[in-house]
């Protein structure tokens, strides 16, 4: 188990170490989006038309935040669960995306997509929402304001940290669970 | 008859949204310390680590715990002898959650099932309603976050299959929930009545504290022997390997039809978000 200091955007350099179990504490500029806000990144695409943010690098946070409090940049931000998202991950992760965080299982088609394009997929901590947002400093609604808590925002981390669930070489962290010794 | 205010049900409704959302159960605390003791893995120890300083922090800045502050369900007992003045109770609670989501920068999950528009104030709120002797009104309020609800299943068993039906559907649900719906979880198990009937005990059931007994000696071994079996699945929590995959297994079980056995599993994330108030 290591422990990285990366900032964004993310490169294959960046990335092509990190094994399943690593931890990272990244910082720069991360794009929120979840259900909704993929569905539209997908519309644009479709369309032919620019998305929002630049994918290249990019790292995208599963997560929709509580509102923020007066004096608060950002309310409670922990991740949502990304199996949600497993429709729409391999296609970013084919124009660039580097990254994503969230919580949860992901499908053998983002797993293939890691290895076939250098990229990884992190937790952050499920349910520690306050605590995570200690860790960002700003945030900013760039698209789809109507969405609400599933805008995409553009938000400003500072060591945000991160643990590496699937790696780009097959690796996964999660535990496999024992059906055997619970009794099935 | 006793007359209570729609305010005063406004004005606890409101509170019990900001306050469970923001103020981690007692109970929830002392198992997250028992475990954390216990766990021999880092990883383990460094998740419930986090979750204790969220706590700490949530409760000092007024941040909700956890973004997803769920959709509100309430269980509502109202005596035969009350009467609600200056507005149906129903109304009042949305209004309560309306304030209290609202007031307390809560999210609002709610929205249309098919255009996924949100209703933009976390409304409709989900009521069960209760009819009970006496001139209490009692409301009890619990945040549903997506993600652990949407691991929750409802079957129908034979009746032949029995304790040990009921235990495999519910190991093996935990078992492909995996690490989606924030591990270590709380599971809520309705076992009886009809297809309704049973989700809706199973999740009345998460309403109780952790650290109760069953008064049903039965049915308290029962919840036992979910609950060791459960943790030898070895998820952990965050689901990166531990003794610690759920906190506690609530089981409510009622008569139901002789050619049934409803069975219904309710995940609730390790947070537990639930208040009561009798008014």
């Amino acid at each position: 188990m290591a422990e990285y200091s990366l900032n964004t955007p993310l490169t294959d350099e960046d990335l092509k170490p990190l094994k399943a179990g690593d931890v990272v504490k990244l910082t720069g500029h991360i794009y929120t989006a979840r259900d909704a806000a993929h569905k539209r990144l997908f519309d644009l695409l479709d369309e032919g038309k620019d998305l929002p943010f630049e994918l290249q690098g990019s790292v995208i946070y599963y997560v929709g935040p509580s509102p923020a409090p007066p004096g608060r940049p950002i309310g409670s931000a922990g991740p949502t669960t990304s199996y949600r998202m497993d429709t729409y991950a391999p296609r970013l992760h084919k124009l660039g995306q580097k990254a994503s965080v969230g919580k949860g299982k992901r499908n053998d088609e983002v797993k293939q997509a890691l290895k076939d394009n250098i990229a990884v997929y992190f937790g952050a901590t499920g349910g520690a929402g306050a605590l995570l947002s200690k860790c960002i400093d700003e945030a900013e609604v760039i698209a789809f304001d109507d969405l609400g808590p599933e805008a995409i925002r553009k938000l400003t981390v500072k060591d945000f940290p991160l643990l590496v669930i699937n790696d780009s070489h097959g690796g996964e962290l999660y535990a496999k669970p024992d059906r055997k010794a619970a009794g099935l | 008859m006793r007359t209570i205010q729609a305010k005063d049900i406004i004005d606890a409704v409101a509170t019990m949204c900001i306050r469970a959302n923001t103020e981690l159960p007692d109970d929830v605390r002392t198992k997250f310390e028992k475990a954390m003791a216990e766990e021999d893995s880092p990883s383990a120890k460094e998740v419930l680590r986090q979750l204790l300083e969220n706590a700490d922090l949530a409760m000092k800045t007024k941040l909700p715990l956890c973004q997803d502050t769920g959709l509100a369900v309430f269980f509502v007992e109202i005596g035969e002898d009350v009467a609600v003045e200056g507005g149906n109770i129903k109304e009042a609670i949305n209004e309560g959650v309306r304030k209290g989501y609202g007031e307390g920068f809560l999210r609002k999950s709610a929205c249309d099932p098919l255009t996924r528009k949100n209703t933009g104030d976390n409304t409709p709120a989900i009521i069960h309603f209760d009819i009970v002797p006496g001139d209490k009104l009692k409301i009890a309020y619990m945040a549903k976050g997506g993600g652990a609800e949407n691991m929750s299943r409802v079957t129908m068993l034979a009746p032949a299959q029995g304790w040990e039906g009921i235990k495999k559907f519910v190991i093996e649900r935990v078992a492909e929930a995996g690490p989606n719906p924030c591990p270590p979880t709380i599971i809520g198990i309705g076992v009886g009545g009809t297809f309704d009937h049973a989700a809706r005990i199973s999740k009345k059931a998460l309403l109780r504290r952790l650290d109760d007994t069953h008064p049903d000696p039965e049915i308290a071994a029962m919840e036992k022997e979910m609950e060791d079996a459960l943790n030898k699945l070895g998820i952990g929590p965050m689901g990166l390997g531990g003794k610690t995959t759920v906190l506690g297994v609530k089981i409510a079980l009622e008569p139901c039809h002789l050619a049934s056995l409803p069975l219904a599993v309710n995940v609730q994330c390790h947070s537990q978000r639930h208040e009561e108030v009798e008014l």
